[in-house]
């Protein structure tokens, strides 16, 4: 049975729909990406998972419970945590304060505390007592990670974590993936950079205006396949 | 000498001005509501501490500790199932919604307890006074100056070194980023509104020691507590103490100068810091 | 097919028919009604000026403003200094309550546009608080306790002597005549005033500025200066009536004239009883007001709890008040200001 999946997933904002029944799976220890062009919907299909946005009961479903009309902050208490796009540090919080916070609604033992997220990203510990908005793009999106690691999650949202950032500063965040695979979550990582994606994860999900367009191994999918699932067979 | 003697007075008058404010710009800070009631609730209050007093026959303090936990309860559910309602982008209705609060609380205590002064029953400590070489200083003030004092010490402990602080530094920041974090905005709201008022019962009892109170006196002390705020700065603790200071020795220099000038003379030294610095002496950086 | 940009409606051209046999009735009014009528009526008038202007200010102006005492108090001393001090007739001198009004508000404003939001509220009402302090200072005018109008100026006033033979009525009422006169004429050229505002380029700008002051930057709006032109254009219209009020009442005090809950409690809890940012709101508000007012005033502090909780009640209810659960229901808007595009094409197709 898949640890989360979306049944029939449809979302609004407004008058405006931005998900027309999107159905998707992940499995315990297994790694998904979604890629997509942007307004495809991926942002919102983790916001919708996460609680920020309100959805139909059964339309998401954590270890076989329906959690899709819950709260966000509900949701994040039975371990599905976020890193939102932006990375959406705290002003007011120094670097280990942000790491901090998010233990504040799950607090179970596990293999990540602020040792741990120092030994990940060695950086964070010269900083930790800096605002967190002091620190490069590259330092805010490790603490971003390292605050929602903090929780020791079940499932982890990576919302766009490479976006605005260098290549190399790019790989240095991705390196952190295998240790958070092997401390025992499962990811779902949203990604505009195709190949970050396809290195990154056991599935791919390609999305187009809200649906679902492709969806496979990275092996199994072609370059083509990908190019028509991304911008639509007419390009 | 009496100079000296006025601006003494002026700064332990602060202490109080600065409990009248503690927990608006607890508030403020934390979600950006401006509580038009904020007075008329130091004033219930005062009544609170009295009913104690007179029913149970408790000693001041004693009763107000006992009206805390009774304060922070109601600050708790009025924020959750009231003023939450009336958070968001429009600021038309909290101040709306709260200045109805503040015209219904102050009726509500007119018909309860009449319009007529009252005073908590005063002890020997409450008119007592300590000799500092040619100055003589009333024990009440300085109980109230050190309580002001401590209240700031606290409140910036509890913000800086326990994670309920950081979780209301982080819902004022980003709520939506917070309810991520497990925060529920709406909780963490009430709780600041409930710590508010729990500060709102200790002012009210030096409110109640040191002078008559009735009903209506209520909007004065929202007044005295907002012009501490802006001249301290927004959601500064200690920037708020100093407000108070200098609205408090505004008013008795003022006093000194001619016993009607006292209010007038606070609410000028106001003008002139908003004229001179309108974000106030501490700005927050990130607002 | 030619189109048309209006803003009329049906109901408003059905209204205006209506409000012209309203206003002709109201008009002759003190000619078959006794003078308690007269007096409620004048009651109801200059409150519904007030509410009008506070209405401009917060309902599309976005200021919302715990300060109007200080408006309506400068006015009325205003009124009771020229005519005590300089002799002139009470009557010309209802201009002059408004041009104090104006005065003070110019300093006012500069402080108070300072604050943002719900701070701007508390800094105009510490500005009243001044205001008044300063006012109670005025030893000529009786300091802190008041003064009253001398029957010499109210005996004489203009227009006065004319009622008294005209409807065969003694001094006094024909005095309450005068002003009910004048209230009629205020709020008539106060709403006329406001609508025509609010259908010009400037009211578009205003209504841009109170729903997106960066959008409204952005097209060319200059909000500060909007802000200014509500703000001084409120205080001129809330000083008049500052003025007539004490006019009629002929007695004055600090304490009376700068009171809170007279001038701005009881005017905010009519604009939104009634439905902010309307114009139809305060009139209905008005009439909501005076009727509780009429149902309660022997319960003392019963009626102003009963206001308090039933403004709260509206503004997390029908943040609307009622008029706009009515408009809502009806689509009936007496005083449209939407422009509403009839006939032509939606989009151009080909024939």
């Amino acid at each position: 049975m898949a640890l989360l999946q979306t049944r029939e997933l449809i979302a609004h904002y407004g008058d405006f729909q931005a998900l027309f029944g999107v159905d998707i799976e992940l499995a315990e220890a297994e790694t998904i990406a979604i890629i997509g062009a942007n307004g495809a919907g991926k942002t919102t299909l983790m916001r919708s998972i996460a609680g920020v946005l309100k959805n139909a009961a059964e339309a998401v479903q954590f270890d076989g419970i329906p959690i899709g009309a819950e709260p966000s902050d509900e949701i994040m208490a039975q371990g599905v945590a976020m890193v939102p796009e932006g990375r959406k540090l705290f002003p007011s919080l120094s670097v280990e304060e942000n790491l901090l916070i998010g233990t504040y609604g799950r607090k179970i033992a596990g293999h990540w505390t602020l040792d741990t997220v120092y030994d990940l990203f060695p950086i964070l510990r010269e900083r930790r007592n800096s605002p967190g908005t002091a620190l490069s793009g590259g330092q805010q999106q490790m603490v971003a990670i390292g605050r929602a690691l903090m929780s020791n999650p079940r499932v982890l949202l990576c919302d766009e974590i490479s976006l605005g950032l260098a290549p190399v500063v790019i790989k240095d965040i991705y390196k952190a993936v295998p240790a958070i695979k092997a401390a025992g979550a499962s990811l779902i990582v949203v990604e505009q950079d195709i190949a970050q994606a396809m290195a990154v994860a056991d599935r791919v999900y390609c999305m187009m205006e809200g649906r679902v367009t492709l969806s496979g191994t990275p092996d199994s999918l072609s370059r083509d396949a990908i190019h028509d699932a991304y911008f639509g067979a007419g390009h | 000498m009496i100079w000296v003697d006025t601006i003494i007075q002026g700064i332990l008058l602060g202490g109080l001005y600065a409990l009248f404010a503690a927990g608006l710009s607890l508030v403020f800070g934390i979600m950006r509501l401006v509580n038009l009631a904020h007075g008329d609730l130091i004033v219930m209050g005062a009544y609170l501490i009295l009913l104690l007093v007179t029913l149970l026959g408790l000693p001041p303090f004693l009763a107000a500790a006992v009206a805390m936990p009774v304060m922070f309860c109601l600050g708790w559910a009025l924020q959750k199932f009231l003023l939450n309602r009336t958070l968001g982008d429009d600021i038309l209705p909290p101040l709306l919604v709260t200045f109805g609060l503040s015209i219904a609380l102050q009726n509500a205590l007119l018909e309860t307890f009449s319009a007529d002064s009252q005073r908590l029953p005063t002890s020997a400590l409450t008119t007592a006074s300590v000799q500092a070489g040619p100055i003589s200083l009333g024990v009440m003030p300085l109980l109230t100056f050190a309580s002001a004092v401590l209240v700031i010490i606290a409140l910036n402990q509890l913000f800086y070194r326990t994670e309920l602080g950081r979780a209301f530094r982080a819902t004022s920041d980003d709520a939506t980023t917070a309810s991520l974090m497990g925060i529920k905005p709406a909780n963490i709201f009430a709780t600041a509104t409930g710590i508010a008022l729990v500060i709102v019962t200790i002012a009210a009892l030096y409110l109640g020691l040191r002078a008559n109170f009735d009903p209506n006196i209520g909007p004065a002390r929202l007044i005295y507590a907002f012009e501490a705020v802006i001249i301290g700065g927004l959601g500064s603790l200690w920037g708020t103490l100093l407000g108070g200071i200098i609205i408090g020795v505004a008013q008795t220099i003022g006093a000194a100068v001619n016993p009607e000038w006292q209010i007038l003379a606070g609410h000028i030294a106001f003008l002139l810091v908003l004229l001179v610095r309108p974000r106030g002496l501490f700005p927050r950086a990130n607002d | 097919m030619a189109y048309s940009v209006t803003t009329q409606t049906p109901a408003s051209r059905i209204a205006s028919i209506a409000g012209l046999i309203l206003i002709i009735a109201l008009v002759a009014l003190p000619f078959f009604a006794g003078r308690g009528p007269i007096q409620d009526m004048f009651f109801i008038l200059t409150m519904l000026v007030l509410a009008q202007f506070w209405n401009l200010l917060a309902g599309y102006g976005g200021l919302v403003s715990i300060g109007q005492q200080a408006f309506v108090g400068m006015g009325a001393y205003a009124l009771f200094g020229v005519v005590i001090l300089l002799g002139l007739d009470p009557v010309p001198s209802i201009l002059l309550a408004g041009v104090a009004a104006l005065i003070i508000a110019v300093p006012t404003a500069f402080f108070a546009f300072r604050l943002n939001g719900a701070y701007f509220a508390i800094g105009t009402w510490v500005i009243a608080e001044v205001v008044r302090l300063l006012v109670a200072q005025w030893k000529t005018l009786g300091g802190g306790t008041g003064t009253s109008l001398p029957r010499s100026a109210t005996k004489d006033m203009w227009f006065v002597e004319i009622i008294e033979e005209t409807l065969g009525v003694r001094s006094a009422a024909a005095r309450d005549i005068l002003a009910y006169w004048l209230a009629l004429v205020l709020a008539l050229a106060t709403i006329g005033g406001i609508y025509w505002l609010l259908r010009t380029r400037r009211g578009l700008a205003l209504a841009a500025v109170r729903d997106n002051m960066e959008a409204a930057k952005s097209v060319g709006v200059d909000a500060a200066r909007m802000k200014w032109m509500v703000f001084l254009t409120s205080a001129f219209g809330t000083g008049i009536a500052g003025g007539l009020i004490y006019m009629q009442k002929a007695r004055i005090s600090p304490d009376a004239a700068f009171s809170v809950t007279d001038w701005t409690a009881y005017v905010i809890f009519i604009v939104v009883i009634g439905g902010i940012g309307t114009i139809e709101g305060p009139i209905v508000g008005v009439l909501v007001f005076f009727a509780l007012q009429s149902l309660l005033a022997d319960f003392g502090s019963w009626y102003l709890m009963t206001l308090g909780v039933l403004a709260i009640a509206i503004m997390l209810i029908a943040p609307r008040g009622l008029w706009g659960l009515f408009s809502e229901r009806t689509g009936i808007q007496l005083f449209p200001i939407r422009r509403t595009l009839r006939g032509g094409k939606l989009s151009e197709t080909k024939e």
